[in-house]
């Protein structure tokens, strides 16, 4: 009843890369389809709902108010040794968003561009023909269908089924995943309700953090990402600092979210004859922070340009639909290539050095290094390295 | 053909209680031996027995059980 025989494209999950994919797609006049796994676009989240502010402006919307739930202006940051950081912004620099809200509005933007959107259905496999990803194989309410399309996008997240069941060379180096945990609080004393809260230290979140996002007065996700191949869990490394905290000990628990945060693992392609992937499936993920949804929009819409014009064209193999990596690239992809090198630098530091770090950087170095300025942070570490050494000469 | 294969050495237990669905474990593991349905389904004759998808699992759901 709700799926036709045949799309110009399918986007397999309704996420945001998906949905940003659909409206920009289907306003170029594209007949789109998105598939959602879940019952319910917009569960449930793997992250930490985090966005910043003016991200939504590349397809020309405005997020609405229903959309987020905290506007946030700046960040707490402690070092191993919980010496306080303070980022001021002075002014909203971005929101907390409520995912379940937000998702359903990217979706229904998508319907109003003129996209099909339906959930619960599970895309459990591709039409491959002649070289070229032909369409999706999926279940509707216990009706199988054959889905046939001119571009598949597998928007289907970090584990992408459609990639995999397409033969694509996915990465899956755990090192370049970080293991993420989270629980949506309430009741617990926030620092600030407009400002976010990060915590680093190889005993409290190894190689990664651990993050306080305010959802409200005395409400937030309280979540953490480790490297992959920890031995213990996550799970451990969070409750470990709740139980530690009694601002958060005596909280109550909302929701409990988990999943995996590719913070590695750039693709130079991410195309194949007739599919191509965006958002976390394509590692869209911004590396020293490992926010995702900015990307994933960003991507969404670069892609729906690329399908139209390779669609328009008459066209769209690997080498047509290749444009997406070129503009992917330039636009995205090498700033976040720089800023996987500072945190390949940055997990390299010991507890100490990062104590070191944080005692005498200022406010301006550390924005130039989140931003991926790997020479700031070498230069920083040496004249550390240097005022150290002297100490141990002369002190 | 193998002699033996891996799969049949060890088996890969879900905690179903533990289990969030989160795909993590499928999205780590280097021989697609793990797809997520309702839960993740483990494939024995693609299983190499690394235990990349035990240590990734933010809960600690997973085990590989060795006869």
């Amino acid at each position: 009843m709700f799926i036709e025989p045949e799309y110009d494209v399918i986007v397999v999950g309704a996420g945001p890369s998906g949905t940003s994919t659909a409206i920009t797609a289907a306003r170029l006049g594209l007949n789109v389809l998105v598939l959602e796994k879940q019952q319910q676009v917009g569960m449930f989240k793997r992250c930490a709902e985090g966005f910043a502010w003016g991200l939504i402006e590349s397809l020309e919307l405005k997020l609405p108010r229903k959309c987020w739930t905290q506007e946030i202006d700046g960040s707490y940051i402690y070092a191993p040794n919980m010496k306080e950081f303070l980022i001021d912004m002075g002014k909203t620099s971005g929101y907390v968003l409520e995912r379940r809200v937000f998702d359903k509005w990217l979706a229904e933007e998508a319907v109003k561009a003129g996209a099909r959107l339906i959930a619960d259905v599970n895309v459990y496999d591709v039409i491959k023909d002649k070289g070229f990803i032909k369409g999706v194989k999926a279940n509707f309410l216990g009706e199988d269908y054959e889905v046939k399309s001119k571009v598949v996008v597998a928007a289907d997240g970090v584990e992408s089924l459609v990639g995999r069941k397409a033969g694509f060379p996915l990465i899956n180096n755990p090192v370049l995943m970080d293991s993420g945990f989270q629980y949506e609080m309430a009741g617990i004393e926030l620092k600030d309700p407009h400002k976010l809260e990060f915590y680093l230290g190889t005993k409290v979140a190894p190689r990664g953090y651990l993050w306080v996002f305010p959802k409200g007065e005395n409400k937030a996700n309280v979540g953490i990402g480790i490297i992959g191949n920890s031995p213990e869990t996550a799970k451990k490394y969070l409750d470990d600092f709740i139980t530690k905290h009694d601002r958060f000990s005596r909280g109550s628990v909302l929701e409990v979210n988990a999943g995996a945060i590719p913070v590695g693992g750039l693709m130079k392609n991410m195309v194949m004859n007739g599919l191509i992937l965006v958002g976390d499936a394509a590692h869209q993920v911004y590396p020293i922070h490992g926010g995702g949804i900015g990307e994933a929009i960003t991507a969404g819409n670069m892609a729906g340009k690329v399908i139209w014009h390779c669609i328009e064209k008459g066209d769209w193999s690997e080498e047509r639909l290749g444009d997406y990596n070129k503009l992917w690239w330039d636009k995205r992809g090498n700033a976040l290539a720089k800023s996987e090198k500072v945190r390949e630098t940055i997990e390299k530091m010991s507890d100490e050095q990062l104590n070191m770090l944080a005692a005498s950087i200022t406010k301006d170095d550390l924005m130039k290094i989140v931003d991926g300025n790997v020479a700031i942070l070498t230069k920083t570490l040496l004249k550390f390295g240097a005022k150290n050494l002297q100490k141990k000469i002369f002190g | 053909m193998p002699f033996f294969k891996v799969g049949d050495l060890v088996k890969l237990i879900v905690d179903k209680n533990k289990c969030l669905s989160c795909g993590g474990c499928v999205s780590v593991c280097p021989k697609q031996a793990l797809e997520l349905k309702k839960y993740p389904e483990w494939d024995k004759d693609k299983c190499i027995s690394c235990e990349v998808c035990v240590k990734f699992c933010p809960v600690g759901a997973l085990k590989l059980k060795r006869d």
